[in-house]
């Protein structure tokens, strides 16, 4: 099969992109979509064109590196499959193919296909973790988990931190990246201590890198690699409004004895 | 030639750990926050590592070519974590695990370290359940377990078929606490690209950001590498695309030693290759082998049909014909190399004949189809997103695939290499899985050596070290290095040829796998060494990277990765050549049980098993560089001691 793809190029963060025009070789159907693009990378390099940029690295769907949005939908064409898990078996004999970078005023653009997803990054060190020293832990059997609280709490885990929900969303929120983190965390009983702290840092965080609101359309949802439940955005409200009534914590006295 | 002190604790195996911690030297409080410590790689290992040394007090900077620290490649690791903790009443405990770890890894590992890895594997269970981890529970709430690879007892962890990655959040989790804080500096799209040396101590890296091109001096007390294995030597592994040897090899150039390079691990269950635009081979966890049978047909003239169509009677079980005791469960060297047997008969399946078909008819049948589903869900929908054949209808079709390394740089008791101050933790280092590794440890070593061993460690190096004496980066050494990375680009990107940096390590991945894969010969490997000269050659004259330096530019990354594997690679045939003997992965076809020795005839091991020559060859084979690529290396040993297990021959039928 041969395809004809439309690429976003673009040579930095401050200069203006382009679509190019590219068409592949031969490809073998059974190909993955990021081999069909080391292909077309070859065949520019033979021809001395600088290769297409595109992030990628575990290629299994697991490490949240890969990105594109594919005819304008974050990860392709499949429901809960990542881009490097699309085949190239999904698509026929001469389609045009479109691609383009995750779009978001919170990621902005590196080069091509490439876009900087550090924001997620702070949002977590906001409040992304429970405290617990190395080496403080009591016995894991001392802590029992209800089996349908871990099963939830791994739903939520599951999230690869890869940035598609952002990009479905037309406010491009990331509502649903944090509502997993906050769920996972909020769901173990060893995350309670820090439950109301954590989700009102990391919402707060998450405004401060620029994600837009939530009109909760559910695009989120339907993009997801991990097909992470909308219903963790409505726990994380619940959450995030209690932490409002519970308000600031009282400061109390510094100091002690000795 | 190097200096190799193993450190090794004087007195009993089993308190060598509690002794060593209350003998090493400590370092208080004020003093703590005047060190700082680089740590290279955020995996489970430098993440861990990272986030402990910072909880102590020092001030530590992580360094990842990812754009985040969350990506490394333990993320993907699918079945497991082993610990003795015996919740399940079934016998377990430390020396159990110790004594499988060291016979699974063909007694070939440090022991000393084995046991200490043992010891705390059951903290690391406690730590990560703390921290969140979503362990798959039992409906009373406590954890369940489940069984790997070389082991008869339940002692693995997990959480669905994504143990690493939840791990690995775990990890990351403690990180962001403490960047948050911050204690740590997170330094993201920044791949190290040299070591500086300075007095022979470990004192800083040089960096190029992936983002900018900018090439950085950083300086340290300490320096420690995280960076994982170098599978993708092979070019088409398990690993992730972006995993690579680059951060171990210039320290290597730098003086560290490299130990055991040609001990890989094939993992038996992946899914066969099918074309040759292909980048990356995909594992199906070895927690299958709990609820799969693996089979291939008893007749050549069968491999073609419909498998459903293949009677019972007629369908080879292999492994649990040749290895009864462990069946489905032997280890992975010993089912990757039944595996190439029987397909070597030309009794594989599938389009190209190297495949095995891995089996849950018989699962469904006994537990339902909804049960496997709960177990091993995800697993089953990758395998049908890569091969679009639904494995609840059909036998998977699997085969062996490059997986791991269980070599990597020499290191000491203390995790340090024979370069004072540099410290390398998890892959990246050599000690703990010998010849081989067995299921469900790679975590457990990663872990163990980042939340519990460097923490306990260091400080006996640093100790030793002024406070606040750390070289300033206007010092010669570091400028030196810095040339030496910029110079490199330079040349690279102003070169003529007419190849990609990719199309070169696509070669070097067939040289490997053709002359130093599963199974090696002495011509085979000499063969590989001169293909691997003439290639290395070639790359020198007629590579071509495209695009700017400042900025991003992936062939400049991959250009430094495939120069330094293609060194790696030659490196490795030298090893496997040297090792006249097989143990574990290492399979030297000179070197195995014939029908005509008596082990076979008692019934201990089949004709075809790995023969050590532990008179000869019980040494870690420890790599020295002698100056210059096309300059035969100098090979160091050290003797391997065992105190409490006698070497004997590894059984498992």
């Amino acid at each position: 099969m041969k395809v004809t793809l439309k690429v976003w190029r673009q040579k930095n963060a401050t200069s203006a992109g382009e679509f190019k025009t590219y068409s592949s070789p031969e490809l073998n159907e059974n190909m993955s979509f990021l081999e069909m693009l080391d292909v077309i990378n070859e065949d520019l390099a033979i021809k001395g064109e600088e290769p297409i940029a595109f992030d990628h690295d575990c290629r299994e769907g697991i490490c949240g590196t890969c990105s594109l949005v594919i005819d304008g939908k974050p990860h392709g064409p499949h429901k809960g499959v990542a881009t490097c898990q699309t085949y190239m078996r999904s698509f026929k004999n001469g389609d045009e193919i479109v691609i383009e970078p995750w779009r978001a005023k919170a990621f902005p653009i590196i080069k091509d296909l490439v876009c900087d997803r550090k924001a997620f990054d702070r949002i977590q060190h906001a409040g992304g973790f429970i405290s617990v020293r190395t080496g403080a832990a009591p016995d894991a059997n001392s802590i029992p988990v209800p089996k349908e609280d871990a099963d939830l709490a791994m739903d939520a885990a599951q999230c690869i931190g890869c940035g598609a929900c952002v990009a479905a969303c037309k406010n491009a929120s990331a509502m649903l990246f944090v509502a997993a983190k906050v769920s996972h965390l909020g769901l173990m009983p060893q995350g309670q201590p820090e439950r109301y702290k954590r989700v009102k840092a990391m919402v707060d965080q998450m405004d401060a890198e620029g994600f837009g609101s939530c009109t909760i359309t559910g695009s989120c949802e339907a993009v997801c690699p991990k097909e992470i439940s909308l219903d963790f955005i409505a726990r994380m409200n619940r959450d995030y409004a209690v932490a409002l009534f519970k308000g600031e914590p009282k400061k109390t006295a510094g100091g002690g004895a000795g | 030639m190097a200096t190799l002190n193993s450190n090794i604790p004087a007195g009993p195996l089993a308190s060598k750990w509690e002794k060593h911690k209350f003998s090493s030297k400590l370092i208080n409080p004020a003093n703590k926050r005047k060190y700082k410590v680089i740590v290279v790689g955020a995996g489970l290992a430098g993440a861990s590592a990272s986030a402990t040394l910072a909880e102590l007090g020092y001030e530590v900077h992580n360094f990842v070519f990812h754009d985040s620290p969350r990506r490394a490649h333990s993320v993907a690791a699918q079945g497991g974590i082993n610990a003795a903790k015996n919740y399940q009443n079934d016998g377990d405990s430390v020396h159990r695990l110790f004594y499988d770890t060291i016979k699974g890894g063909d007694y070939r590992a440090r022991e000393s370290n084995v046991h200490r890895l043992a010891e705390v594997s059951v903290n690391i269970i406690d730590q990560c359940a703390a921290q969140g981890v979503p362990f798959a529970r039992e409906y009373g709430g406590l954890l369940d377990n489940r069984s790997f690879g070389g082991a008869q007892v339940s002692r693995t962890f997990y959480a669905r078929g994504q143990t690493g990655q939840q791990l690995l959040l775990g990890a990351y989790s403690a990180l962001n606490k403490m960047i948050g804080a911050g204690a740590v500096k997170s330094h993201t799209h920044s791949e190290m690209l040299d070591l500086v040396v300075v007095d022979g101590h470990a004192k800083g890296i040089i960096v190029r950001n992936l983002q900018t091109g900018e090439i950085a001096r950083h300086s340290a007390d300490a320096v420690v590498l995280a960076t994982g294995g170098y599978g993708n030597v092979y070019n088409l592994s398990t690993y992730a695309r972006g995993s690579n040897v680059t951060a171990s090899w210039r320290a290597y150039k730098r003086g560290a030693t490299f130990a055991n390079p040609c001990y890989t691990q094939i993992h038996p269950t992946c899914i066969p290759v099918s074309g040759d635009y292909q980048s990356k081979l995909t594992l199906m966890s070895e927690s299958l082998r709990n609820d799969g049978r693996i089979w291939v047909p008893k007749r050549k003239e069968d491999c073609g049909k419909n498998p459903a169509d293949i009677a019972e009677g007629d369908r080879d079980y292999y492994l649990e014909r040749m290895y009864s005791a462990f069946g489905n469960l032997a280890p992975r060297d010993v089912a990757s190399r039944a595996a190439k047997y029987v397909c070597d008969e030309g009794r594989g399946v599938g389009e190209t004949g190297l495949g095995v078909y891995l089996d849950f008819a018989e699962s469904i049948k006994r537990l339902g189809e909804s049960k496997v589903r709960e177990r091993y869900g995800n697993l089953f929908s990758m395998y049908h997103e890569i091969t679009n054949e639904d494995a609840y209808k059909t036998p998977m079709r699997i085969y062996p695939a490059v997986h791991y390394t269980m070599g990597g740089l020499w290191v000491d008791y203390n995790l340090m290499s024979n370069i004072p101050g540099l410290f390398v933790l998890g892959e990246a280092n050599f000690s703990d899985h010998g010849a081989n590794r067995l299921g469900a440890s790679a975590l457990m070593q990663g872990l163990s050596d980042g939340y519990f061993v460097l923490p306990a460690t260091i400080s006996t190096y640093l100790a030793t070290v002024k406070a606040g004496q750390r070289p300033a980066t206007d010092k010669a050494e570091f400028k030196e290095a810095e040339d030496n990375v910029s110079g490199f680009i330079k040349r690279v990107t102003s070169g003529n040829g007419k190849r990609s940096p990719d199309s070169f390590l696509k070669e070097l991945g067939k040289v490997m796998w053709d002359h130093c894969g599963m199974a090696r010969t002495a011509d085979g490997l000499q063969k590989g060494i001169q293909l691997i000269g003439s290639l290395r050659e070639e790359y020198r004259t007629n590579l071509k990277v495209l695009g700017d330096i400042d900025g991003w530019n992936q062939s400049i990354e991959k250009a430094g990765r495939v120069a330094d594997f293609i060194e790696l690679g030659e490196l490795m045939c030298r090893d496997a050549l040297m090792r006249e003997e097989s143990c574990g992965g290492h399979f030297r076809e000179e070197y195995q049980y014939t029908a005509a020795d008596p082990e076979v005839q008692q019934g201990i091991v089949n004709a075809g098993d790995v023969k050590r020559r532990d008179d000869q060859f019980a040494f870690v084979a420890a790599w020295e560089y002698a100056g210059a690529a096309d300059k035969a290396p100098i090979l160091n040993k050290e003797d391997l001691k065992y105190e409490e297990v006698k070497m004997s021959t590894r059984s498992y039928k």
